[in-house]
């Protein structure tokens, strides 16, 4: 059996573990990365892509901000061009109810220094002559976009292995114990590694990780439908948000519209496939021709999902574990988790090495799922 | 499974799926029969468009008298099935088919479901095979069958199937100037199938007299051939190619079909969860189906869709599915003397298939040695040297299929990896070292085919 001794093992390949691998080597700390199948080939690599602030739970936003900063110089970061594109986001409303909502919350986010701009509907369709007649107003965040996700975690992994980091894919972590003197991990092809600190980045599959230490979480897997359409010329530039009933809407340069929303379709954590229900394809289709009218000649080619971990409150748990010193946990980012991600891997490595975090994190404790004696949704 | 009523649904109304319908109603079922086309019979028995007036014989050949079997039991069933054409079957998920005609899609719940969707040309590509101008053998067939039009004035066949002699021979026919016939396979390749193919002496004699017949016509056939490049600016001008061991020649043509074979449509039997496997010797994925059609739980598949079986196997397979089919439905022991006989055919039917595979192999050192700059996704545009890179890049999992598909956007188009996908793994796995089988199949997801976003939901 080969043994690896490290300060940090980080359980999960994801987003998360990989930009919180690369902060550490960063700083000197060395680290392995156990991850069971590919870098980036889960939920971080498969959703859609959005990096918006607006409609967040508004104690997430100091989190955000932080990212925000690391999203716009991400290719001095990894070295790496992920087609992030700073090009705007939309959160508009349809009638003056919904455009109560987006005006409270703007308020509420400038306490966080969150600037959100109120259009109104002329101005909307002066300026995106695209949007349907029925607009009534939007909120406005020019510092959010998109990036690619399937290249961002694997851009982290390289970047990450060439600081130093020791990057297992294909070594599934199967035993997990904590001896008082530290994390010993084996993984399912006989590798050991020893270290003093564990990062739990599982993802959907992390309340196994959790429950081996004693905290067992009320974890579901969920799959949000995805759909992209044939590529025609590039005219929408911000992606593009509905209040009340969501889809959202953007456009890749090279063409082809991609469209997201609602009901979130089955995901499974133990045969790893996600569906997309054909009724919700239908119904994204048609939320999203209501807000651009002018889509509805093109073609939609093809729909996906990923696996996703949600917790009950949609919030995640990012933070120390409650039970046994030196493992963090970084899991349940309920469908929002991208945007967040480079900022979670830097708050991560503050807590690896300092055990605290300037980002208020409180609302993500663990602390949440105390009285939960149940077990994950797999189980 | 007894049921009072139960709901049978047969997708593609060509051999398979017209013979499956035949033998569901003689045992008092009434299926649901859809097919995108606008006319039944399927690929091989394409009907023409109204009004166009040639004979069956002028339009299916040897096959003429098959071909009008088949149109006339399919049109005396429409009455007591029913059947709905124009209508694409675009997914299926918990027992529901979705369909989509007029932009209007129907879920159709199943309690059994019988794919019999075909199967389309099977492509390799090589430089310069996008310019307008190149088409599939099949396509290039369909042009000629369905609107009695040509693809080209002098044409040059390339490929390595039985239907490069046959699409030459019915172009040679219609009288476009056959500049050559290029085999990719070795002449010593036929001659070594030549026992397997004596299972099945009418087909073989059939296709003799097909490449006779060229051979009469004066039509340069070449064995072991390999393509440089398809030559023009923006169309099609010229084709440089290898004889075996010799130097380049370059022929002029203004259009080139070109065909490996064919591949199941499986992207339904995908969807409905059927297992797939790498099988060695028609070297492709093929969804797991029992030689009676049972592919899992209701789910049944028969004809080319399953297993390239050709036309005739289709009709056998196609009846002894529906067989299968009403047997599991609690009808009664189905007809267990008839499918003993239908399975006996089927099984010499396929012995024929794999020695035609044996006979028009498939060229797979013409993936490996494809040029980085050749395009082998067209519907974007991606490069082999683009997938060589993706599969090269460190960490990520490049090595896998979908993972490249993810890097390189490979599959991600139009087409969904129907044309492109059996090539770039020959590509990757070549860039890797390692053998096709291991670097997996491109994931489905529907919808199998475009549909368009104004589409509605009607229940
Ligand atoms: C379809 C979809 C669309 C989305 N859209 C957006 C969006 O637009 N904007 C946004 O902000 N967020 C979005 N999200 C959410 C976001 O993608 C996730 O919150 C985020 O990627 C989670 O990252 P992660 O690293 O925690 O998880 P993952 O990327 O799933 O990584 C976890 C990794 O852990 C590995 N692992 C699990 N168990 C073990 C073990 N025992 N040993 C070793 N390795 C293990 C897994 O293989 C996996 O690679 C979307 C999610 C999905 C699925
Ligand atoms: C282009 C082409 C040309 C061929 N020419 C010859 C030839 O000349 N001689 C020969 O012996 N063999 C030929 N073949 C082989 C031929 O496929 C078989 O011999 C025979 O047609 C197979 O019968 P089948 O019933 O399995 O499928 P097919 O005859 O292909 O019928 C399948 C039917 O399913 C329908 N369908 C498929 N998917 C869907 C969907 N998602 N929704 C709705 N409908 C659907 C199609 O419209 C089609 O009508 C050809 C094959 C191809 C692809």
């Amino acid at each position: 059996m080969e043994t690896i001794g490290t300060d940090v093992v980080i359980v999960g390949g994801g987003l998360m573990g990989c930009s919180a691998a690369l902060d550490l080597s960063r700083k000197g700390r060395s680290v392995v990365v156990l991850e069971r199948g590919f870098v980036g080939a889960q939920a971080s690599g498969v959703n859609f892509g959005l990096l918006r602030r607006q409609d967040r739970f508004l104690p997430q936003l100091p989190l955000a901000n932080r990212a925000v900063e690391i999203w716009h110089r991400l290719e001095n970061v990894v070295g790496e061009d992920c087609e992030v594109e700073i090009r705007g986001h939309l959160r508009f409303a349809l009638d003056d109810e919904d455009m109560a909502v987006i005006e409270d919350y703007a308020a509420g986010a400038r306490e966080y220094d969150f600037e959100i701009e109120i259009l109104g509907g002329e101005t909307l369709r002066r300026r995106w002559p695209w949007l349907s007649d029925r607009v009534v107003g939007a909120g406005w965040s020019p510092d959010d976009g998109v990036a690619n996700p399937r290249l961002v975690t694997p851009a982290y992994a390289r970047a990450a292995r060439a600081a130093g980091a020791d990057i297992r894919e294909e070594h599934e972590a199967v035993e997990m114990t904590h001896d008082g003197g530290g994390f010993r991990i084996v993984t399912q092809n006989g590798l050991e590694v020893r270290a003093s600190i564990m990062l739990n980045t599982a993802g959907a599959w992390s309340y196994h990780v959790s429950a081996n230490f004693g905290e067992p979480v009320p974890l579901t897997a969920i799959g949000p439908p995805e759909a992209v359409t044939e590529p025609v010329p590039y005219f929408i530039e911000p992606t593009i948000q509905r209040v009340g009933s969501p889809v959202v809407v953007r456009q890749v340069q090279r063409g082809n519209v991609i469209i997201a929303g609602k009901p979130r379709g089955i995901a499974d954590n133990v045969t790893n496939r996600a569906y997309v229900a054909p009724r919700s394809t239908l119904a994204n289709m048609r939320k999203a021709l209501e807000v651009v009218p002018s889509l509805g000649s093109l073609n939609l080619i093809r729909v996906w999902s990923g696996i996703e971990a949600a917790l009950p409150d949609n919030l995640p748990v990012l933070g120390p574990s409650l039970t046994t010193p030196g493992l963090f946990h970084a899991f349940g980012f309920s469908g929002h988790g991208f945007q967040i991600g480079p900022a979670v891997g830097v708050v991560l490595s503050e807590l690896a090495i300092d055990g605290r975090t300037e980002t208020p994190i409180e609302p993500f404790t663990m602390g949440r799922f105390a009285d939960y004696e149940g077990e994950g949704s797999d189980a | 499974m007894a049921m009072d009523d139960p709901r049978v649904v047969v997708v593609g109304a060509g051999p398979a799926g017209v013979r499956a319908a035949e033998a569901l109603v003689k045992h008092g079922l009434r299926p649901l029969v859809i097919d995108e086309a606008p006319l039944s019979g399927g690929q091989i028995y394409r009907r023409p468009p109204p009004g166009f007036r040639r004979t069956t014989k002028e339009l299916y050949g040897f096959e003429a008298a098959k071909a009008e079997a088949i149109h006339r039991t399919f049109d005396g069933l429409t009455d007591v099935i029913d059947y709905r054409p124009r209508t694409l079957a675009w997914n299926v998920q918990d027992r529901v088919l979705y369909t989509a005609c007029d932009d209007v899609v129907t879920p159709v719940s199943f309690d059994a479901l019988l794919l019999a969707t075909g199967a389309t040309d099977r492509v390799l590509p090589f430089p310069g095979w996008t310019l307008p101008g190149v088409y599939t053998l099949g396509g290039s067939q369909v042009a000629l069958k369905h609107q009695g039009c040509a693809v080209g004035r002098r044409m040059v066949f390339l490929g390595s199937t039985p239907l490069l002699y046959l699409v030459a021979y019915q172009y040679a026919r219609a009288g476009a100037e056959v500049a050559a016939v290029l085999d990719t396979a070795p002449f010593s390749a036929k001659v070594r199938a030549v026992p397997k193919l004596l299972s099945n002496t009418s087909m073989f004699v059939k296709g003799l007299y097909t490449m006779a017949a060229l051979h009469r016509l004066g039509v340069a056939i070449e064995h072991g051939v390999r393509p440089v490049a398809v030559e023009g600016d923006d169309a099609v001008a010229g084709l440089r190619y290898r004889r075996r061991g010799e130097g380049e020649v370059r022929i002029d043509c203004d259009a080139v079909a070109f065909g490996f074979g064919l591949r199941p449509e499986s992207q339904l039997a995908d969807l409905a969860d059927c297992d797939f496997r790498f099988d060695p010797v028609f070297h492709q994925w093929l969804p797991q189906c029992a030689d009676d059609g049972r592919a899992g739980e209701g789910i049944y598949l028969a004809g080319d869709g399953a297993r390239i079986g050709g036309a005739d196997a289709a009709e056998v397979s196609g009846e002894l599915a529906a067989l299968s089919l009403i047997e599991d439905l609690g009808g009664g022991p189905g007809d267990k003397a008839r499918s003993v006989e239908l399975s006996r055919r089927l099984s010499s039917l396929v012995r024929f298939q794999a020695g035609l595979a044996g006979a028009f192999p498939w060229p797979a050192d013409m993936a490996r040695s494809l040029p980085d700059n050749a395009i082998v996704c067209r519907c974007e545009r991606v490069t082999a040297g683009e997938v060589r890179q993706a599969v090269q890049r460190p960490l990520g999992g490049g090595c896998e299929i979908n993972r490249a598909k993810a890097f390189s956007r490979i599959g991600m188009g139009r087409c969904q990896g129907r044309f492109c996908g059996l090539s770039s793994a020959e590509i990757s796995a070549a860039a890797q070292d390692r053998d096709i089988s291991s670097v997996g199949r491109l994931r489905g997801a529907g919808p199998v085919k475009p549909i368009k976003l104004a589409t509605v939901l009607d229940e």
